[in-house]
């Protein structure tokens, strides 16, 4: 096996260094007062106003309408990124299951079709997509939010691959233990794909924790506004010479950021095993 | 238990490409039948259509009775034991024998109770919760037999269950699969492709060449009557001797040299197959008359014996002797004249 050496560890620390260093900054930065930023820049330091400041990004009222705390967009935040993930996850499994193990016709066709679709980015479809929520009077319900982003070419495909590397007697075994196309799918296939679900969760958990645009066209009721939009909120309020809270805008960053980390931390050794080992 | 009737069966897997072709066997109630042949010949084919695991292009296949040509795997009932075993791999022992059962709504005690029963003939009481990648290959073979036994189905159905086993092990398993199914009296299809499996599983073997027929018979039978060329260079090891040789005035003639019959069987004359096992030859006793004379290429010793591999004019032969002395270079040898064996030269069929 290599060795490490000296000088690997100085790359990984770069490395390191260069990713933490930022964060390390925003961290700091967010327990200064708003003013002292405004004056001085970033923070490498600790700056003593901890407490205040996340009590007051998660609990003050804001907004325009005045309504609307850090908490609740902790919260919408959440329900966007578990309820992303989980629809991605179901969606993709059952198209996945259909196209491995059902002959339809023109099946071939239409997995090339949803597999092309992973050249278009939210963004070309978002006018139209946008279009039909508005028809549909979902502009401001968490169903607007969630469901159009929910087909999932990444999370089929996926699926698809590991679906077709469980070995057919698997599924003639079941047959002749008497489980059929929904027992079989119940039973064996979930529980065999355990963890690569665990690994789309946490990849799609990211994506719809993350989601800028999209909840930005659909909503304009502020109760629906989620931490990545507040920061950008926290921002734009720049009523005549006052100072906009940078401290509680780093804060709110810091928010936005803990989840999908912990997530990820939480999850990675289930994570890498989803991608590179299969449990069969 | 139940008997299996193959009728005519055929399988084209595309139009034009026979895997099987009119097969018909009868199978006796709790009869172990062997279907053995070559790679490619159709026998995991014709299992997977008693199965119902592969459509039956022609022919009726029938279960107790009963034909099954269009009922679900699972109302068939049988069970099936795989070749890579096919365990649920998320589940324990436990939980892959009692599947199929739970499927069936059987209730737990009975579950619990079958489940105990076929650990204990299996000696698996002590791997209950474990999963399969926690076993040995010999482990989870015998899980997988479980999964079959649990059932009590009407039918085995094996598919070259111990193909991947060591070889010690398989000699082990091939005994105590056996034994199992002398005991509880299920009707089983043996699939293999391992010509010593067969003669020692069987109570019948089924030859396959082809997606044929080529003959149906006791191990015995197969091996002291083999109907075909195919089936006499299939089964037995060292295979049996193929040579070509020529009928002349009812004795062979070999090469250069003649076989004096005296009547021993009817020889036709013209071209012939000769068949000779190597155990059916023996060197010639001092002064007795020698019915051919073997030029010796090498010696294989086996430690009970011994395998001399030699030719006369172009025809190769084996023949086993006891170790012993030294041989010279031109050996001497007596057939068992009633074990040979005619096969015509165009259609391999015996004559
Ligand atoms: N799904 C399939 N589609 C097309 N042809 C097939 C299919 N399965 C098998 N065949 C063909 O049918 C013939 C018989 O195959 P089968 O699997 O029954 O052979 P086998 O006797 O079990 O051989 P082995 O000892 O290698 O397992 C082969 O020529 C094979 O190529
Ligand atoms: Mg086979």
């Amino acid at each position: 096996m290599h060795r490490t050496k000296f000088f690997d560890h100085v790359i990984l620390l770069a490395g390191v260094f260069l990713m933490i260093a930022p964060v390390v900054v925003a961290f700091m930065t967010s327990t200064h007062a708003a003013a002292e930023i405004h004056r001085d820049g970033l923070m490498l330091t600790w700056g003593g106003h901890f407490d205040e400041t996340y009590r007051e990004v998660l609990t003050r009222q804001g907004g325009f309408t005045g309504k609307v705390t850090g908490a609740r967009m902790v919260m919408n935040s959440f329900i966007l990124g578990i309820g992303f993930a989980a629809g991605k996850i179901v969606l993709s499994m059952l198209a996945a299951y259909a196209i491995v193990y059902f002959r339809f016709r023109l099946g071939v066709v239409f997995f090339w079709m949803i597999f092309t679709t992973l050249l278009l980015p939210l963004e070309v479809r978002i006018l139209p997509s946008y279009e039909v929520m508005t028809k549909l009077g979902l502009v401001n319900t968490y169903t607007g939010l969630i469901v159009p982003l929910l087909a999932s070419a990444t999370g089929t495909f996926f699926f698809r691959q590991f679906f077709k590397s469980v070995p057919d007697e698997l599924l003639e075994a079941a047959r002749i233990d008497g489980a059929g196309p929904f027992k079989f799918f119940i039973d064996i296939l979930i529980p065999l794909s355990r963890t690569m679900i665990a690994a789309i969760f946490i990849i799609m958990f990211v994506y719809g924790w993350n989601q800028y645009l999209w909840p930005m066209l659909m909503t304009n009721d502020e109760s629906f506004y989620t931490l990545v939009r507040g920061i950008k909120q926290i921002l734009l309020v720049w009523i005549g010479s006052q100072i906009p809270d940078y401290n509680e805008a780093f804060a709110m960053a810091i928010l936005a950021m803990l989840p999908p980390v912990l997530v990820v931390v939480i999850f990675q050794s289930w994570f890498i095993k989803g991608l590179t080992e299969s449990d069969k | 238990m139940a008997h299996v009737t193959i009728d005519r069966v055929s399988k084209d897997y595309q139009a034009g490409v026979r895997a099987v072709d009119s097969v018909s066997i009868d199978i006796a109630d709790s009869e172990f039948i062997v279907l053995v042949g070559p790679s490619g010949c159709g026998k995991s084919t014709l299992l997977r259509m008693v199965a119902g695991l592969e459509t039956i292009t022609e022919g009726e296949i029938g279960i107790g009775g009963r034909v099954i040509n269009h009922v679900d795997p699972a109302d068939r009932d049988i069970a099936m034991v795989f070749q890579n075993y096919a365990l649920y791999p998320h589940m324990t022992v436990r939980n892959n024998m009692a599947y199929g059962l739970k499927n069936r709504g059987m209730n737990r005690a009975d579950i619990e109770k079958r489940v105990a029963e076929a650990a204990a003939i299996l000696r698996l009481q002590d791997y209950l919760e474990r999963r399969p990648r926690q076993l040995s290959g010999g482990q989870r073979q015998r899980v997988a037999m479980g999964r079959a036994i649990v059932r009590e189905p009407a039918a085995f159905l094996f598919d070259e269950p111990l193909s991947n086993l060591d070889a010690k092990l398989r000699v082990d398993m091939r005994g105590e699969i056996k034994q199992l199914q002398k005991r509880l009296g299920t009707t089983s299809i043996y699939v293999t492709h391992d010509q010593l499996e067969a003669m020692t599983m069987a109570d019948r073997i089924v030859v396959l060449n082809g997606g044929r027929i080529e003959q149906i018979g006791t191990p015995l039978d197969v091996y002291r009557q083999p109907q075909s060329a195919f089936v006499a260079s299939f089964i037995g090891s060292p295979a049996m001797n193929l040579i070509t040789a020529r009928g002349e005035s009812g004795n062979l003639v070999i090469g250069d040299q003649t076989v004096v019959m005296d009547g021993a069987m009817t020889v036709p004359d013209g071209p012939v197959t000769l068949g000779v096992r190597a155990e059916d030859m023996k060197p010639a006793d001092h002064g007795a008359t020698a019915h051919l004379e073997l030029a010796i290429d090498y010696v294989e010793e086996l430690g009970a014996g011994r395998l001399v591999h030699g030719h006369v004019g172009d025809a190769r032969l084996a023949l086993s002797t006891p170790s012993g002395e030294p041989l010279s270079d031109l050996l001497p040898i007596v057939f068992d004249r009633q074990r040979l064996h005619l096969f015509d030269t165009a259609t391999g069929r015996r004559l």
